[in-house]
């Protein structure tokens, strides 16, 4: 198939930016959204231009690494699924595809499609882990856990970091990445005696770190390429309550 | 040519860090035998570590809890994504929870079996002994692993294995533990004692005086080269899989750390040594650009199968029982679908060579879950693969849950790697090799759910006490960019940028890396023979020099270039694809991953020759010429057999 793509070309982070239109032939629908992108950087290349920056790894969904807005919506139409993972099949021949990088302020663009998602470290660094130095651990079976809560702290722990929840939302808000450690941690026994601590310094971190807030727009988990509830927000929300009260 | 055009051969070398006497007790007296740096001294030692992936993560993190000033690097964005988080199946460990009589040294026992006779009994038995240690280290970092309804740790049987001992967080373990790995070193960073470096590329080892005392960088957004210092460097730069172009690695994997170490003088050991992994999605075109792999422990409940008649074109549905050829079951009934890899990988070429290969090519083999759905239920098969289902529709656009699976195998790790001793320090004084990038515990062939294991081992438990002994000499002398050893180590670094800039050829970088890829699958994959190997040197050598005169690196060093990253990547793999041939063309028998068509049995399964080849092969860098070390493997407790999982 053939594509007119119109994909956004900034040279750094001083450049202003603009969309660039490119044409592409001989798409195969078995291609990858990334692949085919390949293939434009092969030409780009080869007629002397400066290929299309964009980040990528593991192209198998799991690294968070790609992070594309396709035609205005984070990681493209398909759902619960990462930029790497989508397929040409779901474009039709002579489509126009929009190409963004994640916008936020959060998340400041440093070439092309290519942002840098430092916040969310930094989100991290704020109290998303249980303090346990190496060496220091009980035997495994010490602590049961029941399954209904290892399973709800699994699912909410498959977050990748890609940072589409930020850009979907309205407010740029990382709420739903920062709710998902909460919730992942909270559900653990292990994640106890920090819980409290820990909820108020990441959400101090995320703001301090430039997102906005939340309204629960819902946005984020309709982006969220592994399905983040939005009732991890909930969760969140009420730990942050029971926290400050403790605290007061 | 004869073989001594191709190597000459140097002194033996020897693992001198290994106790001997009783394996049970040698890593507690290897520990007590270490000598301690006390806690005011950490603060006055600086360790870089080079990569965050489960070993590099776990070090950096455990180092910086030791008190060490820490300095780590990655190429990616965060650490968070280094490809440890794309592991599937599981971590083995010795638990014996299930009281299906495993125990430490069954564990121990498999994985030297597994690795076919090629690895070191002391590193191997200290493997499993401290896989026990992991599973509690992780779950107290909050790593949500199955449970089972009493709230308990859930473990699966896994390739290679006959009892259940492996801990997994659905097809995400790889996932779960890295982030365990990332939060601890989040915490560490926090708390100062790490500093993170990310997007930053190592591209040069700094050695003064004969010890590792740093790296040139570069700062991949800026382009900035820089020069930075510590006392002991530890690599855990993964696999170095990408040699092949199409693995199941990430695409920004590469071997460019570890190369570059071993040119200015670490041995490289096995570097032949490839995994190839049976369960992998197949090829779809010229245009792929990578591998998926679907984990192994689908294997657990999906079977095997091709059509009984070559060129049988109808869909699987219409296939009647008695037709289907379940090879793995009637090959190896003992072990049945759950053969190792490498055994799994051959059968599954074999049947396909044979003319009687399924899908796209006839490159592809059926993995049929119909029985365990007709079994467990649907909702059983979903609640274990769930994800792994839906990844594989994502990607072929076909159902699972209606129509088996297709998969071929694809290069998924490599057990080769640097040399190191049994302290994990290579033959550089002060340069220590963790996790994929070493060497040491796989042998041959790595069993499955043994590779999050070992990183970890390393990383949280071994390097952190054995680094220590190293370190106690220190801190070494202040260094600056004056000195001579640095000033030539980042001038090394830009000539070599401005070249691969200058040379504006007519060819794409990813062009040189597909074709050496296709001579690696073609001549170095999963059969290799003389003739094809001899061969594959000299085109990789043709190809070799072709690339310094025709590609076209677009742009300048300055700022984010991600064509100039990936050259020099290339530039480092075609070295390492001719040293990869060179060892596979020298070991002259087959064993594990490494099969040599013509070193096989009757019944076509791999011949060992224990006589010629009962050593690690630790090549010193030579140019075209490498020189061979040979490191004598002896075994005391798990004597050398032919491997039979019939």
């Amino acid at each position: 198939m053939s594509l007119k793509l119109r994909i956004w070309r900034q040279a750094d982070a001083q450049d202003k930016g603009s969309m660039v239109t490119y044409q592409l032939q001989n798409v195969s629908p078995d291609m990858s959204f990334l692949e085919m992108l390949d293939v434009l950087n092969e030409r780009l290349t080869l007629d002397g231009e400066d290929p299309v920056a964009f980040d990528h790894d593991c192209r198998e969904g799991i690294c968070g690494m790609c992070s594309l807005v396709i035609n205005g919506i984070p990681h493209g139409p398909e759902k619960a699924t990462t930029t790497c993972q989508l397929h040409m099949r779901h474009f039709t021949d002579g489509q126009t595809i929009d190409i963004e990088p994640w916008r936020a302020a959060a998340f400041p663009v440093v070439k092309d499609l290519v942002v840098d998602r430092r916040a969310f470290d930094k989100i991290i660094q704020a109290g998303g882990y249980i303090s346990a130095p190496t060496g220091s651990a009980p035997d495994a079976h010490a602590s049961p856990v029941p399954k209904a809560d290892a399973d709800a702290a699994f699912e909410a722990a498959t977050c990748i970091g890609c940072g589409a929840c930020v850009a979907a939302c309205p407010n740029g808000s990382g709420m739903l990445f920062t709710a998902a450690k909460i919730t992942h941690l909270g559900l653990m026994p292990q994640g106890q005696p920090e819980r409290h601590t820990r909820v108020i310094d990441m959400i101090n971190a995320h703001d301090e770190a430039g997102f906005g807030g939340c309204t629960n727009t819902g946005e984020c988990t309709s982006v969220c390429p592994k399905g983040i509830p939005l009732e991890t927000i909930a969760r969140l929300n009420k730990d942050y309550r029971q926290a400050l009260r403790a605290a007061s | 040519m004869t073989m001594t055009d191709y190597y000459t051969l140097g002194d033996p070398v020897a693992d001198t860090k290994a106790p001997d006497g009783p394996i049970e007790t040698r890593w507690e007296r290897r520990r007590f035998g270490a000598k301690l740096v006390n806690p005011a001294n950490k603060r006055k030692l600086t360790v870089i570590v080079v990569g965050t992936g489960l070993a590099g993560g776990s070090a950096a993190a455990t180092l910086g809890e030791l008190g060490y000033q820490v300095k780590s690097y990655c190429y990616q964005d965060s650490p968070r994504r280094a490809h440890s988080i794309a592991a599937q199946g599981g971590i083995n460990a010795a638990k014996n929870y299930r009281n299906d009589g495993d125990s430490v040294h069954r564990l121990f026992y498999d994985t030297v079996k597994g690795g076919d006779f090629r690895s070191r009994e002391s590193n191997v038995h200290r493997l499993a002994q401290i896989s026990v240690q992991i599973i509690d280290q992780c779950v107290a970092q909050g790593v949500p692993f199955a449970r089972e309804y009493g709230g308990l740790l859930d473990t699966r049987s896994f390739g290679g294995a006959q009892v259940s001992r492996t801990f997994y967080a659905r097809g995400q373990t790889g996932q779960q533990l890295l982030l365990g790995a990332y939060q601890a070193l989040e915490r560490q960073i926090a708390a100062g004692t790490v500093t993170m470096h990310d997007r930053h590329e190592m591209l040069e080892l700094i050695i003064v005086d004969g010890r590792a005392r740093g790296i040139v960088v570069r700062d991949l957004v800026t382009g900035e080269i820089s020069t930075e210092f510590a006392d002991a460097v530890v690599l855990a730069s993964g696999g170095y899989g990408n040699v092949f172009f199409l693995s199941t690695n990430a695409k920004g994997c590469n071997v460019t750390a570890s190369w570059r170490a071993h040119r200015k003088g670490a041995l490289f050991a096995n570097p032949c040594y490839t995994q190839i992994h049976p369960t992998c999605i197949p090829v779809s075109g010229d245009h792929q650009s990578k591998l998926t792999l679907m984990s192994e422990s689908l294997r657990n409940d999906g079977r095997v199968w091709v059509p009984k008649a070559k060129g049988d074109n109808r869909v699987p549905a219409d296939i009647p029982e008695d037709e289907r050829d379940y090879y793995l079951e009637r090959i190896y009934p003992a072990f049945g679908n759950l053969v190792p890899r490498d055994i799994a990988s051959r059968a599954a070429k074999n049947v396909c060579d044979e003319g009687r290969g399924v899908g796209p090519g006839g490159l592809g083999v059926y993995l049929d879950f119909a029985a365990a759905i007709g079994r467990l239920g649907r909702d059983a098969v979903e609640a274990k693969y769930g994800n792994l289902f839906e990844m594989y529709e994502r990607i072929t656009g076909e159902d699972p849950y209606s129509t088996p699976m297709r998969i071929y195998p694809a290069v998924h790790y490599t057990m080769g790697g640097l040399w190191v001793d049994y302290d994990l320090q290579s033959t550089v004084p002060g340069l220590f090799v963790i996790g994929e990038a070493n060497f040491s515990d796989h042998g041959a062939n790595r069993l499955g759910a043994s590779a999050l294991m070992q990183g970890l081992a390393d990383g949280y438990f071994v390097l952190p006490n054995t680094i220590g002994d190293y370190l106690a000499a220190g801190p070494f002398p202040k260094l600056d960019g004056e000195n001579v050893e640095v000033a030539e180590a980042r001038k090394l670094v830009e000539d070599r940028i401005a070249k691969l800039l200058s040379i504006n050829g007519d060819r794409t970088v990813d062009s040189f890396h597909r074709e050496l890829g296709r001579i690696m699958w073609e001549y170095c994959g999963m059969e290799r023979t003389d003739a094809g190997l001899r061969k594959a040197i000299t085109e990789i050598r043709e190809l070799k020099a072709e690339f310094w005169q025709r590609a076209k690196v677009p742009g300048d060093g300055e700022g984010l270039n991600q064509s100039l990253e990936r050259a020099g990547r290339v530039a480092d793999f075609f070295e390492l694809a001719e040293l990869m041939c060179i060892d596979a063309l020298h070991r002259e028998e087959s064993c594990g991953g490494h099969f040599r068509a013509e070193s096989q049995t009757e019944e076509g399964e791999a011949d060992r020759d224990d006589e010629r080849f009962s050593y690690v092969a630790a090549w010193e860098f030579g140019g075209d010429t490498p020189v061979l070390h040979k490191e004598e493997l002896t075994f005391d407790y798990v004597h050398p057999s032919q491997r039979s999982y019939k």
